[in-house]
């Protein structure tokens, strides 16, 4: 039974994946195919971050360790999908024009976050592992906090692509600001019973 | 003077034989500039992608008319069953014989032509639509415009019974636009009443709406109920919405980026993945009509 838990989150997880792959393959993106995939992507990213960002709240609420053990996958997957996001921006989109492209980024603020939020999951990625966990001690966890401030970067690269309403964007953040509280919450709690 | 239909320039002449097609438009359009034009674009950008006319599925299904919602999809899927008739058109502000003319009496006054203009989008793609109109200018001459008139303003319907995007203070209701007199007197600046041949659809703006091929398209208002010419400087629903982002001219240009995003390239609908970004042209490509419209102008202060 539980072994099957894991490999499961994890076709779960690919699904949008294969769904984006689907529609670039039999040309279902529409008018502005290329804009289609960078929302899709983009959107996933800020799902996945949201996602994994519930799980501990989950554990705590449900009892179940199990929302803790599909923890690094789910984080693994937000830079799945930002990497994806990023390559098409960089890659269909820009077509390598590298001028162009840094040029985006240092000038429009929305790309600047956006990318910033994308670099500081670099070093997330390379802690993630079992004998990093272990080798950093508690270092670990003040390192993996920087996922909130990726969150909110993230929310805020939404807003601020947003031609004029915010209604999505706002959504995820709210959502978003919502999770941390729940965090800030739980060590007040912790701290009180010590 | 030969007048061509849009069924005898279909796209795949275009391909074949590109000189044809734009000798073709220069009679079309019934004035050799836009044919001139053309020429420009065509040999100041190598990409055949922007001389093939957007298809008619596209044109029709993917627009930007936040009175009917923000998605790109809700024009079409939520204006069919708007009433365009009856619709009266009101010309008046600084004139000499204010007018109330009805959709009819402007479709049997103004013979419509077609134009084929290329559409540039504030936010980066492009279309190019076989547009039928006729100029805005001959429907102002007939109001006589006073020596106060300095600019026009276009003020669409307000109906939020009808136009469920106008429930929300989305922008500020009715749309408004503006053009400076000499702008909407130019002669490449038409009114609309139809496109590829047709009858002008609803999510395109029907039963008139605004062409003004060398701005970046919101410029170009849609289902317009007014047009009034003013002595100062129309405030627009955009300038309202944002000010620093959206300026009065909003002249297509690449040099002046949008505070959030490039302006430099533009990527043309119905290309597919492959196709690439093609580079923006000064006043999308007319230049060479317009650009003497703003001798002296500082066009990075007035955007
Ligand atoms: C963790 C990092 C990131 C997250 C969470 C994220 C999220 C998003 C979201 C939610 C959207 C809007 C999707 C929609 O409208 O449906 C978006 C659009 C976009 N993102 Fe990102 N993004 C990230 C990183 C980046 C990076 C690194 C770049 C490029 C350097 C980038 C470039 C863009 C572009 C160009 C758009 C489309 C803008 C348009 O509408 O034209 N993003 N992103």
């Amino acid at each position: 039974m539980k072994s099957i838990f894991k490999p499961g989150v994890f076709t779960l997880c690919l699904i949008p994946f294969f769904i984006i792959t689907y529609k670039i393959f039999l040309n279902k993106l529409g008018p502005e195919p290329v804009k289609e995939i960078t929302h899709f992507t983009g959107e996933w990213t800020l799902i996945f971050i949201c996602i994994t960002l519930s799980m501990s709240p989950l554990k705590r609420f449900t009892n179940f360790t199990f929302w803790i053990k599909i923890r690094r996958m789910l984080g693994l997957f937000v830079f799945f999908y930002a990497t994806l996001h990023l390559l098409t921006y960089v890659v269909i989109d820009y077509r390598l024009d590298w001028s162009q492209i840094i040029d985006d980024v240092v000038k429009k603020k929305f790309i600047f976050i956006g990318f910033a939020a994308w670099l500081l999951l670099i070093p997330l990625v390379l802690t993630s592992s079992q004998k990093m966990i272990i080798a950093l001690k508690h270092n670990w966890k003040r390192l993996h906090k920087l996922i909130y401030i990726i969150a909110i970067f993230g929310s805020l690269h939404f807003i601020w692509l947003s031609k004029t309403i915010y209604f999505k964007p706002l959504i995820y953040l709210i959502i978003i600001i919502f999770l941390l509280i729940l965090r800030i919450n739980f060590k007040r709690i912790i701290s009180k019973t010590r | 003077m030969k007048k061509f239909k849009y069924s005898e320039i279909t796209p795949e002449n275009i391909y074949k034989n590109r000189r044809k097609f734009i000798k073709n438009m220069g009679l079309a359009a019934g004035s050799m500039f836009i044919g001139q034009n053309l020429v420009t674009s065509a040999s100041a950008n190598t990409n055949k992608e922007e001389l093939k006319l957007t298809d008619y599925r596209y044109v029709t299904t993917y627009n930007n008319y936040y009175e009917f919602g923000t998605g790109k999809s809700n024009p079409v899927e939520r204006s069919q069953k708007f009433k365009t008739t009856p619709w009266d058109v009101v010309i008046d502000g600084e004139v000499e014989n204010p007018i109330k003319i009805s959709m009819d009496e402007i479709l049997e006054m103004f013979p419509s032509e077609e134009r084929i203009y290329k559409l540039r989008c504030v936010e980066g793609w492009s279309m190019v639509i076989p547009w039928l109109g006729f100029p805005l200018n001959k429907i102002l001459k007939k109001a006589l415009p006073t020596n106060k008139a300095k600019f026009v303003k276009f003020i669409s319907v307000l109906d939020p019974e009808q136009m469920i995007g106008q429930r929300f203070p989305i922008l500020d209701w009715p749309y408004k636009e503006g053009l400076r007199l000499d702008e909407a007197m130019h002669d490449l600046t038409i009114l609309v009443t139809g496109l590829y041949g047709k009858k002008l659809p609803n999510q395109n703006g029907a039963p008139l709406r605004l062409m003004v091929p060398w701005k970046y398209g919101f410029k170009s208002s849609k289902a317009i109920v007014n047009i009034k010419l003013v002595d100062k400087m129309p405030t627009s629903s955009w300038m309202k919405a944002s000010p620093n982002e959206y300026g009065f001219y909003s002249n297509v240009n690449p040099a002046v980026d949008h505070p959030r995003w490039s302006q430099a390239t533009e990527r043309v609908i119905g290309g597919g993945i492959i196709s690439p970004r093609i580079p923006t042209t000064m006043f999308n490509g007319y230049g060479d009509e317009v650009a003497n419209l703003y001798t002296g102008m500082d066009l990075k202060k007035y955007f």
